[in-house]
């Protein structure tokens, strides 16, 4: 695979392809980067480059009540999404990667239903439906509205390292007496583990991040912190709100270098 | 056990003249299969439950007008008013927009990325990846920021002498295509990218010892093998901003009503969920039609974005 540079063209002749290319990764990066550094801004302003610098944006994100319990809700939200999607997610893509039931896409096709269907649609059902049964404005209910969008994210990650694994070796294990179970706790999941650990963060952000679905079916003590931030933003351009935007920033860098990380750790 | 049991099936009953307990090995793969189902029937119980359910509910519902009578009143007013027929102009014009401005950023950096040595691709790439997985609020916070009246863009131009006034570039059409075109931008970068990798060196190397300049190599060899990746991207860009709800709703400034916020105000704001369930139905009927087209027409995997996050 070292033929990566083999074609006879100079990088001066593809100058003009590093430069457009660098133009679209800066407009890429560039609005996180400037949201960061105008969260310590001392003005209301928002100017930038900030002609003062202070933590007031983080002091008055920290130091509200309102923020601080959105805040909560939604990790405790995000949390118990990656504990209920982790097993679920994995249980699902193990079964689909041993393939030998029949309609295997078409249940491949339905746990990734949520990436396709608007999620607009996923907010209003959802919200009718729970509005019969009593489940909008509950914990629980964002749990499970926001498992079911995590879980193809864990599928698919989990599906894509069963796929490096051979799976032969959990065979053997069951062929010397081991149950299902056990085989797959003690010979394949010590394996793919990486695969389980990087779907789970993906499932914990996906809920954390959530906005529209959240928007319909959190509200009163359960509101989380997406659907408080919407809110504000529609009203007016809080500088706090990039304090808080810095913090979600630096939560995906996080758990985006772990699952990297762990990615490696192969 | 039973694992070993079906792969004997396979290989030694078929040598055998008697059948090798075959009743017991039927069993066994019944078993396996049961156990797969097991396996798979909570998420699938889950999504069935929050998904299937409500979606169908609401398909229902539009089939029946206010008084309860069955009737295509939802629909029939789609062609009768105007207001209606102006947020599908304004949603599929955006999506135009957007996805159009994401294949002239997004093929050449695809193609950059493509090109580089590994090292370098792959931090290239953190730049496409971070953006991916921050908060769609987070990054239209920022262009709102960005973008209006007296913000960044803005000052700076005016501080260079470009311009005396500002330009409107924030709560109006261009706004929002701009946010949107920055969220959607991943969605056609990654996979272009995978397409594009997996693109032979060695014939563009051929065409360009058998005399081809390096533009005619482009257009001629790796342009057309880049098409079908091209077209996956594309096709999602395209149905996801059909559908997409926050930044028109935050950079829209209430002048550009989307296919979604109609759904979000005919619901919330009015409580017509007949209305609003039909606004459902023909998004996801356009969205799937879209996908079905798409796959028919190419044979790919609409969906393979995913495993890139």
């Amino acid at each position: 695979m070292s033929v990566e540079n083999s074609l006879p063209i100079s990088h001066r002749q593809r100058l003009w392809l590093y430069l457009l290319g660098g133009l679209v990764l800066l407009f890429l990066i560039a609005p996180s980067v400037i949201i960061v550094i105008m969260s310590f801004s001392g003005s209301t302003l928002l100017q930038f480059p900030p002609q003062e610098w202070s933590l007031r944006w983080y002091e008055s994100y920290f130091g509200s009540l309102e923020w601080r319990d959105a805040t909560i809700v939604s990790v405790k939200v995000a949390v118990m999404t990656m504990i209920v999607a982790t097993p679920l997610g994995t249980a699902a893509a193990y079964a689909i990667n041993i393939g030998t039931l029949r309609l295997t896409g078409a249940i491949n096709a339905l746990l990734t239903a949520s990436l396709i269907i608007p999620v607009i649609l996923i907010g209003i059902g959802t919200f009718f439906l729970y509005a019969r049964i009593g489940l909008n404005n509950t914990l629980t209910g964002l749990v499970i509205a926001h498992t079911v969008q995590a879980l193809p994210l864990v599928v698919l990650t989990v599906l894509s390292g069963l796929r490096s694994y051979d799976m032969n070796q959990e065979k053997v294990a069951r062929s010397l007496g081991a149950n299902l179970f056990s085989a797959f706790r003690q010979v394949t999941m010590p394996q793919i583990r990486f695969s389980i650990v990087s779907g789970a963060l993906f499932a914990f952000i996906t809920s954390f991040d959530e906005v529209v679905v959240s928007l319909f079916i959190s509200g009163g003590e359960t509101t989380t912190l997406t659907r408080r931030m919407f809110n504000a933003l529609r009203d007016q351009i809080d500088p706090t709100i990039a304090a808080i935007s810095t913090c979600l920033i630096v939560l995906s860098i996080v758990l985006l270098s772990a699952a990297q990380f762990l990615g490696r750790g192969r | 056990m039973s694992m070993q049991s079906v792969s004997l099936q396979n290989t030694t009953a078929g040598r055998l003249d008697r059948p090798l307990n075959a009743d017991a090995l039927r069993a066994d793969a019944r078993r396996e299969a049961f156990g797969l189902l097991a396996l798979l029937s909570p998420g699938l119980l889950l999504v069935f439950a929050v998904i299937i359910v409500p979606i169908g509910w609401l398909f229902w519902l539009s089939l029946f007008d206010e008084t309860g009578q069955l009737s295509a009143a939802n629909y029939a007013r789609f062609f009768e008013q105007a207001s209606y027929i102006r947020t599908f102009v304004t949603t599929f014009k955006v999506a135009f927009a957007v996805t159009s401005a994401c294949v002239l950023l997004g093929y050449p950096l695809a193609y950059m990325l493509s090109q580089l040595p590994r090292r370098a691709a792959s931090i290239c790439l953190i730049f496409v990846i971070l953006p991916f997985w921050t908060s769609v609020l987070v990054r239209t916070y920022a262009w709102l920021v960005i973008l209006q009246r007296k913000g960044l863009v803005n000052s700076w131009l005016i501080d260079l002498g470009v311009i005396s006034q500002p330009l409107p570039l924030a709560n109006n059409f261009a706004g929002v295509v701009i946010g949107m075109t920055h969220i959607m931008l991943p969605f056609l970068v990654l996979p272009l990218y995978a397409s594009m990798k997996t693109i032979d060196t060695d014939i563009l190397r051929a065409g360009m010892n058998l005399g081809a300049s390096p533009a005619a190599t482009f257009r001629q060899i790796f342009f057309p093998l880049s098409v079908p990746g091209l077209a996956s991207g594309v096709v999602i860009v395209f149905v996801l901003c059909l559908g997409f709800f926050v930044t028109p709703a935050l950079m829209g400034g209430g002048k550009v009503i989307m296919w979604a916020m109609r759904m979000e105000q005919t619901t919330s704001l009015y409580s017509n969920w007949g209305a609003g369930a039909a606004l459902g139905v023909v998004l996801l009927a356009v969205t799937l039609a879209l996908l079905g087209l798409f796959q028919w027409l190419l044979g790919a995997r609409a969906t393979g974005v995913w495993s890139e996050r």
